[in-house]
């Protein structure tokens, strides 16, 4: 059984402690408040690692412990305990969070030190990782739903932090809304998993489901909406459209939460959930077909940005979409889908702090037509950014390579003509990341200088330079570290059962080296093309040229996804809010006109306006009740 | 004839109520004005407070009072305590007086002489006070009723002093005005409906008792004409007072035109009795009729939460958005009533409970943000509101969020209780819509957040005052009970169960 | 017999009587027309003219009225217990006592506030 752990609560009570004093301290922290936030991070980093060597120490079925906090609802045999639990799934997710938290923490000092709101700033990344290490810690889908809506909120407020502009705040609300549809997969998730099984603990269901509580299609439409949910919180395919906007938010936060951590909630959720995807055939489809749409639109909308930020962001689209495809490809893909995680989690967050460390030097200016030759003048920024790249692309021996061959062999091992086309789509991808990546490579730190007329580039300071090395670091070795021995993936068998030594003897469809082979083919292929276009010599329009072909027009509006979007739900939305505003406004309009009518003639005005309205609202209540006899009428027939 | 039977120690939560306000009324009549604030809020609390100490003594009664038309059982108890709590919240607001929230003499012509003489004799009447205690005291028999005279009786002891509350503000006399004047005309014709199908049922039954009702229907099923029109009428009377859709549209007005702290009053208060009575009248007296309301309960409690999400988001008046978001949850508290089963009785109760302490201590800081001229109602002139008084503002944060349903908070718990009792009765139409309604409604009340904080303050006079000890008390109150039971709410939880009962018939 | 028709006996003769007294009154009365004879009331008071804008009408034409009907609720109620009081026995002494007590109170509120003083 579970050993018990007194320590969990602190993780999320020092983020969360510090959060509030900084919320609602005075001015008077404004100087210190930067540095509580960040000792808070590094203090819950400290904590999960003291976690991670404990665990380290007992044996591997040993090492998931809890702590119970207080019971928190008990209906009957309902019971949700605010338990926590941190097994080897959720350890992994709290060192990145804390982790990759603290070197965020650390570069926004610097970042964010021109900022005069900057305490309130630390106060929300404060209490954007007590929630998000909420949602990895709890042990029922329930705690996972409060942090889940917490670092909806944080994120929320990060995105919108720089509220003055109005197109950060619209934003900032397409985040939301996005999210919120999310959100009801995952209530609609809770409230089937109680229904049918009469527990939301991940244990009870898991129990549930193994004693055949469920039928297919309860379990179906479970996953189904946990897949939801995921998606939108992952920003997959269809609701993936807000996290291009959502880089709107200082370039801290997109490193955090728009790469790293919050946009990979929804592979945590569907990892977790594994013991319902198992069994539930047509939602594990769906979810591959999710991860393969996705992939390839994040990949081809990333080739037509030129906004270094949002190119950034499709590429995190489609890396995340690589990990629902892994996770969607049964018991062994968990564990590689949580490589890429971890993996991406240290390259794309390091290759954000690079771009926020160029936007420093240069003005905030985002546009990379408007780079150039910056190597030369950032060194350090060009290095880091340039082994997070090299990651990225998934050469030998960077990070990204191990993680993401591992997901292209698996995916050509899906078995039959399935196979064939996931592995031709994951391939397809790499070249296209090899191009895109290439490009903003070859945009930003060679070629010419195309800068505007004021722009002195500089290195960064040390505060932001540290945090980008340390990432790099981890560019380089993590997934050499993590592969060695397969240890990562024994180290997370305890949790999703799949034991590995079952793969190894599985029938390749192609052998193992011959996959390499074929993905480093595909990556030279993308990085030649996009040397070919933008290398040495070629120029670069500093304004987008026009006469492009039809798709990339189309690539560079997201592949129409915005207007998809609002031609579906937002302008009819739109114009049923509207109609019923005018239905409203003629109310409050029409009381309006009564009082400027009444100081000319005052009670045949008010009598005019009132009995007119009580008159329309008297004749809906007889609608209603018409309605309500016709309806009896009707049923007793 | 016998003599009848009155017991008098059971019914004395609503006894001491009403008595007080006689008392009140001659308080008026008789106490010199410079002493009668002073006497009507001691009288006032001191009522309630022994009303809420006669309910706890009742709280093991379960039986039919006063020759069968009062029921007092386990839901009695828990609905009267929860309307005498929010009855003595609503009072303390009621009793501010830092505010002028309340006109100085309700009967001059708005911009006449006379009423610029009675402002600047700065009084303001106390008779509002016992007003509210007639309120109160029709409140708590509202959900006891077991008689459809009886029931009435405290439908109007309840309505009649709101319609006049309804126009006393001081502010905007004319939207109040109107405002009370379009509730008491749609008020006066819902009962109407309401008495046409009271007398239908007594054509159909003999007898204007529910338990007769009862016994009527369950003796000779069948679909008598009398019974469904007297069924359909008595169902509009009552979704009109629950402001469900489409009998909501008396709402918005109302609650934009009547003084703040009586919209406070009335939204928590009403709502319990309210639906105290609608758990009665479909849970037991026609819950043998189950199949043939059922439908028309979820298209409405459907209809009821669309309109009253989607209006919310075009509004520009903090108190209308409120009022829509009453609306909506009029809509979800009707999922409470689909159920029909054990839970749901659990759950609706809690869901009152919950849900009037939030909007109670919403409508408290609406009294707080306020210009030179009084309460600033327009959303635009709340933006910055966060950087300018963070505590307000976080505490208001704090009952958005609980009226959103978010997690940690009591609006969740009652949620989550409300939506699971519904699905468990095999109803996932209305807990599809509940969900979603609550996605969109969550857009809204983020919205207001997003202003207060994000916005920069505008420099127009609009700041929120320090609340004086008796608003302070209300919203404090308030609050704590919205995160307490967001966080605890298991021995309220189990305390509502073990109430939650019928009593057997 | 059934029981309906002494109802409409009832009805028939106020009906009758309605009608009577009027054509008697057409009938009988002399007819001499005069200034007072044209208002709207023929005791003696002028009707107020219409305040500014018009309809408003004193407030205490709405207090008298509300006063009658406080008694003559009061009566209607008081009717049938006189018919069985002494069957309700002290009860119903107690209770009716409670009854007039509530009903007074409404009247010392109007009597103490002025209601009752027509300027």
């Amino acid at each position: 059984m579970n050993g018990t752990s007194q320590m969990l609560v602190y993780l999320i009570a020092i983020p969360l402690f510090s959060a509030t004093v900084l919320l609602l301290g005075s001015r008077a922290l404004d100087k210190v408040g930067h540095i509580i936030g960040t000792l808070a991070s590094t203090a819950a980093f400290v904590v999960g690692l003291l976690e991670f060597f404990a665990m380290l120490g007992r044996a591997p079925e040993n090492r998931a412990v809890t702590q119970p906090l207080f019971t928190w609802i008990e209906v009957g045999n309902f019971n949700v305990g605010a338990t926590l639990l941190l097994d080897q799934l959720s350890i992994c997710f709290v060192l990145l969070i804390t982790g990759v938290g603290t070197l965020i923490h650390i570069y926004s000092i610097a970042y964010m030190s021109h900022d005069k709101d900057r305490r309130r700033f630390f106060a929300f990344l404060n209490l954007f990782i007590a929630a998000m290490l909420l949602l990895v810690l709890g042990d029922s889908y329930l705690s996972l739903y409060v942090g889940w809506e917490g670092v909806g909120l944080a994120s929320y407020l990060l995105i919108g932090f720089w509220n003055q502009k109005p197109a950060y705040a619209t934003a900032a609300k397409k985040a939301f809304v996005a999210n919120r549809v999310g959100d009801v997969g995952l209530s609609l998730a809770v409230m089937i998993a109680f229904v049918q099984f009469g527990s939301v603990s991940f244990s009870g269901v898991a129990e549930g489901v193994e004693a055949g509580k469920a039928s297919s299609l309860a379990l179906n439409c479970l996953g189904a909406a946990l897949l939801l949910a995921a998606v939108g919180k992952s920003a997959q395919f269809p609701l993936q459209a807000w996290l291009g906007d959502a880089m709107a938010g200082p370039t801290p936060v997109s490193a955090l939460i728009h790469a790293a951590t919050m946009v990979t909630a929804g592979v945590y959720l569907i990892s977790r959930s594994h013991f319902v995807f198992d069994v539930a055939s047509v939602a594990q489809l769906l979810v591959v077909i999710v991860g393969a749409i996705t992939l390839l639109f994040g990949a081809i909308i990333g080739m037509a940005k030129d906004d270094i930020k949002k190119a950034l962001a499709a590429s995190t689209m489609s890396q995340i979409g690589y990990m629902i495809l892994a996770t969607g490809l049964g018991p062994v893909g968990y564990a590689f889908a949580m490589m890429h995680l971890l993996t991406h989690g240290f390259f794309k967050a390091g290759m954000f702090l690079g771009a926020g460390s160029v936007m420093h030097g240069m003005n905030d200016e985002v546009d990379m037509r408007k780079y150039g030759a910056l190597r030369k003048y950032m060194p350090v920024t060009f290095i880091t950014f340039g082994l997070g790249y090299l990651a990225i692309i998934g050469v030998p021996p960077f990070a990204g390579f191990y993680s993401k061959d591992k997901i292209i062999e698996i995916a050509l091992d899906a078995g039959g003509a399935k196979g064939i086309i996931l592995g031709s789509i994951t391939l397809l991808g790499a070249a296209i990341t090899a191009f895109y990546m290439s490009r903003v490579m070859l945009m930003t730190f060679f070629g010419s200088k195309r800068w505007e007329a004021d722009a002195h580039p500089h290195e960064s300071p040390a505060l932001m330079t540290i945090p980008m090395v340390i990432l790099a670091i981890g560019s380089i070795s993590a997934g050499f570290i993590f592969n060695l021995g397969d240890r990562f993936i024994n180290f997370l068998n305890p949790v999703f059962h799949s034991d590995h030594s079952g793969h190894g003897e599985k029938e390749h469809l192609l052998p193992p080296i011959v996959v390499s082979a074929l993905a480093l083919t595909a990556v030279a292929i993308g990085v030649s093309i996009a040397i070919a276009k933008y290398g040495r010599g070629k120029s670069i329009p500093a304004v987008a040229p026009a006469d492009v072909s039809v798709w990339t027009k189309v690539a560079r509006r997201d592949l129409l996804q915005d207007d998809l979007n609002e031609a579906l739900f937002m302008r009819p939305g739109q114009e049923l809010t509207k109609a019923l505003a005018i239905v409203d406004e003629k109310v409050i309009d029409g009381a309006v006109r009564g009082v400027g009518s009444l100081t000319l003639d005052v009670a045949s005005g008010v009598r005019r306006t009132q009995t007119g309205f009580v008159r329309s609202y008297a004749l809906w209540v007889i609608v209603g009740a018409v309605g309500i006899l016709a309806t009896i009428a009707v049923m007793s027939l | 004839m016998p003599t009848p039977k009155i017991e008098y120690g059971i019914l004395a939560p609503v006894l001491v109520v009403l008595a007080a306000a006689v008392l009140a009324v001659l308080v008026e009549a008789f106490v010199s004005r410079r002493y009668r604030y002073v006497v009507q809020t001691t009288l006032s609390f001191a009522a309630i407070a022994l009303g809420l100490f006669t309910v706890i003594l009742n709280k093991d009664v379960s039986g039919r009072f006063a020759e069968g038309s009062v029921a007092v059982d386990g839901v009695t108890i828990v609905l009267q305590g929860t309307i005498l709590i929010f009855a003595l919240l609503g009072l303390l607001l009621i009793a501010e007086r830092g505010f002028q929230s309340f006109t100085a003499q309700a009967s001059t012509l708005p911009g006449s002489a006379d009423e610029q003489r009675a402002l600047a004799s700065g009084l303001q009447q106390t008779e509002v006070f016992p007003l509210t205690l007639f309120a109160v005291g029709g409140a708590l028999l509202f959900p006891a009723a077991n008689d459809l005279i009886t029931l009435f009786v405290a439908l109007e002891v309840l309505s009649l002093p709101l319609y006049l509350m309804a126009g006393l503000s001081q502010r905007r006399r004319l939207l109040s005005q109107e405002a009370g004047l379009k509730y008491f005309l749609l008020g006066a014709f819902s009962s109407a409906f309401f008495l046409f199908g009271s007398a239908f049922l007594y054509g159909y039954a003999g007898t204007t008792t529910f338990d007769g009702i009862k016994l009527q229907i369950t003796t000779s099923p069948g679909n008598d004409l009398f019974l469904l029109v007297g069924l359909a009428m008595l169902t509009v009377g009552l979704l009109f007072k629950v402001s469900a859709a489409p009998f909501h549209s008396w709402t918005p007005d109302v609650y934009q035109g009547a003084p703040t702290p009586i919209t406070a009053f009335m939204a928590a208060v009403t709502k319990v009795a309210a639906f105290g009575a609608f758990l009665r009248i479909f849970y037991t007296t026609i819950g043998g009729m189950v199949w043939t309301w059922r439908p028309i309960i979820i298209a409405i409690s459907i209809l009821t939460m669309a309109i009253g999400t989607i209006i919310a988001i075009a509004q520009k008046d903090v108190k209308r958005v409120l009022a829509y978001s009453a609306i909506a949850h009029s809509g979800f508290l009707l999922t409470g009533i689909v159920a029909f089963n054990k839970s749901g009785v659990g759950a609706t109760l809690l869901y009152l409970l919950t849900y009037g302490f939030t909007t109670l201590g919403t409508f408290a800081i609406v009294t707080l943000v306020r210009d030179a001229g009084g309460e600033v109602t327009d959303l635009n002139r709340w933006s910055g509101l966060g950087k300018r008084s963070p505590l307000i503002a976080g505490i208001f944060t704090l009952f958005l969020l609980a009226l959103a349903g978010i997690p940690l908070t009591s609006g969740f718990v009652g949620k989550f209780a409300i939506f699971s009792a519904a699905y468990e009765s095999g109803n996932i139409s209305v807990v599809i819509a509940g969900v979603l309604a609550s996605a969109v409604a969550a857009f809204f009340y983020i919205r207001i957040v997003v202003l207060m904080y994000f916005n920069d303050p505008q420099e127009d006079g609009t700041s929120v005052v320090i609340p004086s000890p008796v608003t302070a008390i209300t919203i404090g109150v308030c609050a704590v009970a919205t995160l307490v039971l967001g966080v605890f709410p298991q021995p309220v939880i189990n305390a509502v169960n073990s109430l939650a009962m019928f009593v057997a018939g | 017999m059934n029981p309906y028709v002494p109802i409409l006996v009832i009805g028939a003769i106020g009906f009758g009587f309605a009608i009577i007294s009027v054509v008697a009154g057409y009938l009988t009365g002399p007819r001499r027309y005069n200034r007072a004879k044209a208002e709207a009331y023929e005791c003696g008071i002028e009707p107020t003219p219409p305040a500014a804008g018009g309809g408003r009408f004193p407030i205490k034409y709405f207090l008298t009225a509300m006063l009658f009907i406080i008694f003559d609720i009061e009566i209607v109620f008081l009717y049938p217990w006189a018919v069985s009081f002494d069957q309700l026995g002290l009860f119903g002494i107690v209770e009716m006592f409670l009854f007039i007590l509530t009903v007074f109170v409404a009247y010392t509120y109007v009597w103490r506030r002025g209601g009752l003083e027509w300027d």
